[in-house]
């Protein structure tokens, strides 16, 4: 695969120092790095090393209580407007999709851009049937997301943060709670997407999307960065023992 | 069908038996069950002859046709009847437009309503009370085929919804020399806009108050609390009492508000605390996924909780919330200790009156009854409606 074709040099997000705490729990030991516009990072850890709440912090969904954050010019403060303007660049996808149960999945997607962007509810749903046949799942408008398949949901969530044409999106563990046979689809489309030029901060543990996709490739222990490389670096010549034993082990299943 | 000899397909076990089968199987399949049966039996049909007996042959039934204007409206003066009458076909314009516009449920109901229409109209009443269900079960048809398919007069119609409280109190109240003053409100009249006032104001306060119980906003949250925890403390009649006596007392000088508003003021600031915690529960049940979900997306809070939150939550409990008016709607009987006369004071004062002495069996069955189709015919609408929004499946 080719890689950094896409990427340029303008660094989109700036981490400095971010530390958060959950009460007592030092979750984030001071991160600093930054990604750049078009910029593939693989974020991979054990349970608990804090690489979940790191992008959380990235569109506010958890707050950083020391350090900052400056996501495409603005930083994150408490400042309600900043966050608004933040989210609005920012799409997410979750481990557990996060569907809006009580609406169709056309309706899910549309939502967002006729409520925050103010587009009319006709373009919006035109958006919406693209980005679905885009997910090759345009027969699924219709349906309500408890209806279709745990990777179809997948695919609807991807395509509800396309909508809002982000600038960035977040992957948090996308694949986890999905079926093995079911976990192809949902890494196509995010494949498909990466090669569009995407910024994209993915939290996963599949290694083979990682060592495909990947610019660089972040590994997480307790709440610090503990080594970060191209994926070719980092699968066959990792530095830490820690990451060493971490890598033998996810590849071993 | 039958010689489909080479079908895979295995049907299912035919478990559907015939009725017979089905008494041998659950009521006589073993020698005590038998006994049992037969002593139910035995019991429900001395119960029932009982009950038929009385209400056939022994029950005064005369007190109820003789006094039906006092149960319907109390002392409302005749001469002023025009004015119910004006807010009835009112309200059947909006209803039958409605049902016209709106598909589903609307249409139902609107079509049990006419039923009901046409039943009175058929039933022996007073002549004038037939002409009044004619008229109205007339406007609610014309209109119905007027309203449809005019997709673009929702807007109108649910400002016209909003519009019927201010009008239908306006209405019946009149200025000037006609002017009904609302002590002489009275009977079913009274109960139905007790109720129904109180339903409609308590269901967004009650909103409100559980939406601020989980502010992150501290003040919001304790007074939210405060409010919600000091009157569910406190019985419905103390409040009542409290807004009739001691009201006035801190009113200044002579201003007087209205005894009708303040018992509607009293059950909605009660049914509201009870309303807001069904809700909270409803919010509670939401996963915080949805939440962050909508937030990703860069709802704002507001947006959220409308578009999100409350359509979940509502959702998940309307059997609570529909309690709480089926409660609320009888808890109007409540108003007749402080000296309002609803469906439940014109009964004790017809009973009052020495030409129906001794007749109690027969005024509290019928209003009994009344309670019972309103009170089950909410309970109705909410299984309806929980089934058209789909609770459950999706």
């Amino acid at each position: 695969m080719t890689e950094n074709e896409s990427t340029t040099n303008d660094p989109i997000i700036i981490c400095e120092d971010v530390h958060k705490w959950f009460d007592d729990f030092h979750v984030l030991k001071g991160i600093t790095t930054t990604f750049k516009k078009g910029e593939r990072a693989v974020i991979c850890g054990p349970s608990g090393s804090g690489k979940s709440t790191f992008i959380r912090t990235i569109n506010r969904l958890e707050e950083h209580q020391r350090g900052t954050i400056i996501v495409d010019g603005i930083e994150l403060s408490n400042d309600l407007r900043n966050i608004n303007l933040i989210r609005q660049e920012v799409g997410m996808v979750f481990q557990q999709f996060n569907l809006f149960p009580h609406l169709t999945n056309i309706k899910n997607i549309s939502l967002g851009p006729i409520q925050v962007r103010k587009m009319s509810k006709r373009a919006a749903e035109e958006a919406a049937l693209a980005l679905l046949e885009r997910m090759d799942i345009a027969d699924q408008a219709y349906k309500y997301p408890a209806e279709i398949s745990g990777g179809q949901q997948q695919r609807v969530a991807i395509a509800r943060a396309l909508a809002m044409e982000p600038k960035i999106m977040l992957f948090d563990e996308p694949t986890s709670a999905l079926d093995p046979e079911m976990i192809s689809e949902v890494l196509d489309v995010m494949r498909e997407l990466a090669h569009s030029g995407m910024t994209m901060l993915v939290v996963t543990h599949e290694m083979g999307f990682a060592r495909e996709v990947a610019d660089r490739v972040m590994f997480f222990d307790e709440g610090v960065v503990i080594e970060e490389a191209a994926p070719a670096d980092f699968f066959d010549n990792p530095q830490h023992e820690r990451t060493k034993l971490f890598i033998s082990q996810t590849l071993q299943h | 069908m039958e010689n489909t000899a080479i079908t895979q397909e295995v049907k299912p076990p035919n478990t559907k038996k015939g009725p017979v089968k089905w008494l041998k199987d659950n009521l006589f399949n073993t020698w005590y069950n038998t006994i049992l049966t037969c002593l139910g039996l035995a019991f429900l049909f001395f119960v029932f002859k009982g009950v038929f007996t009385w209400v056939f042959t022994q029950a005064d039934w005369e007190v109820i046709p003789a006094n039906l204007q006092i149960f319907s409206i109390g002392p409302y003066p005749l001469e002023q009847i025009w004015r119910v009458s004006t807010v009835i076909y009112g309200l059947a314009v909006l209803l039958g437009l409605s049902a016209g516009i709106w598909n589903g449920l609307t249409r139902q109901i609107t079509v049990a309503i006419g039923c009901i229409g046409a039943i009175i109209l058929l039933l022996p009443f007073h002549i004038p009370v037939r002409e009044h269900a004619l008229i109205a079960t007339v406007i609610l048809a014309v209109s119905f085929a007027i309203g449809r398919n005019k997709d673009n007069w929702k807007r109108w119609v649910v400002v016209g919804w909003v519009l019927s409280f201010p009008w239908t109190m306006m209405m019946l109240h009149g200025f000037g020399a006609g002017t009904v003053s609302t002590t002489m409100w009275g009977g079913l009249l009274l109960t139905l806009i007790l109720a129904a006032v109180g339903i409609v104001a308590c269901f967004p306060l009650g909103v409100l108050l559980a939406l601020g119980r989980r502010s992150q906003l501290p003040a919001i949250r304790w007074v939210s609390t405060v409010y919600i925890e000091t009157i569910r403390g406190v019985p419905l009649i103390t409040l009542l009492f409290m807004g009739s006596i001691l009201l006035p007392i801190f009113m200044p000088g002579d201003f007087q508000l209205d005894k009708v508003i303040r018992a509607m003021v009293a059950l909605t600031l009660f049914s509201a605390a009870y309303m807001a915690e069904n809700v909270r529960g409803g919010l509670q049940a939401i996963p915080s996924g949805q939440v962050e979900a909508a937030q990703a997306v860069g709802l704002t809070y507001p947006k959220t909780m409308l578009f999100i939150v409350l359509p979940q939550a509502l959702r998940a409990v309307i059997p609570a919330i529909v309690g709480q008016f089926i409660s609320l709607f009888k808890d109007t009987s409540l108003v007749s200790i402080v000296g309002l006369v609803d469906l439940l004071g014109v009964a004790r004062s017809v009973l009052g009156n020495a030409e129906w002495i001794g007749l109690q069996p027969e005024v509290y069955l019928f209003v009994a009854a009344i309670y019972f189709v309103f009170c089950y015919a909410m309970s109705f609408v909410s299984q309806k409606i929980e089934s058209d929004l789909g609770v459950g499946k999706h």
